[in-house]
């Protein structure tokens, strides 16, 4: 399992965050849902942007710190087109 | 040898316009994202061919490799791979998963 400040601390070692939101979907700390706004997935479509974001939890993910992961990832535009 | 799997994906993956590689069979799959993302795919009414991982560990271990993408259900359309359930659900509620399928059964 893996805590909300060490999942943003580990995305924000190699992607530039301005928003994660963390929602556990089990309550067992390892099944996560995420939502990622980052200026770096600007001009990127949805496959790059979610492997942008499978690299830098690669790590956790690999040693099963995080055993499943729901993405939804937005470019800061993107995000303030949805009003949120 | 080893990568012999990767050339039998491959051949699949350009033989069929829709190629799924997901666990159980689109009548009975048995992981609710490869649930999710066969009902996305139902709902258009165009043809797709699937694989059962769950039935070859190699397969299982090769679509992985194939695309470098972690996880499984996993959608290719026209020889591409487009992405796991989250892509495909995110697609289909922006309304670009259709015109997708559509261009690739118009050729």
């Amino acid at each position: 399992m893996i805590t909300p400040e060490e999942i943003k601390a580990t995305l924000a070692k190699s992607l530039p965050v301005s928003l994660v939101e963390t929602q556990d979907l089990t309550g067992g700390g390892d099944h996560w849902q995420l939502i990622i706004v980052s200026p770096a997935f600007e001009g990127k479509g949805l496959l790059e942007q979610h492997r942008m974001v499978n690299e830098a939890l690669k790590e956790p993910m690999k040693d099963e710190r995080i055993h499943a992961l729901a993405l939804k990832t937005f470019s800061p535009a993107q995000w303030e087109k949805l009003g949120a | 040898m080893a990568d012999e799997i990767l050339g039998k994906i491959d051949e699949k993956v350009k033989n069929n316009k829709v190629m799924v590689y997901m666990k159980g069979t689109p009548d009975f799959p048995q992981c609710g994202f490869s649930a999710h993302t066969v009902e996305i795919l139902k709902s258009y009414g165009f043809p797709f061919a699937s694989e059962d991982v769950l039935a070859d560990p190699t397969v299982r271990d090769g679509i992985k490799r194939y695309s470098n993408w972690p996880t499984i259900p996993q959608v290719y359309v026209d020889g591409k791979f487009v992405g796991g359930c989250d892509i495909l659900h995110e697609l289909h509620e922006r309304g670009e998963l259709e015109p997708i399928l559509k261009s690739a059964f118009s050729k």
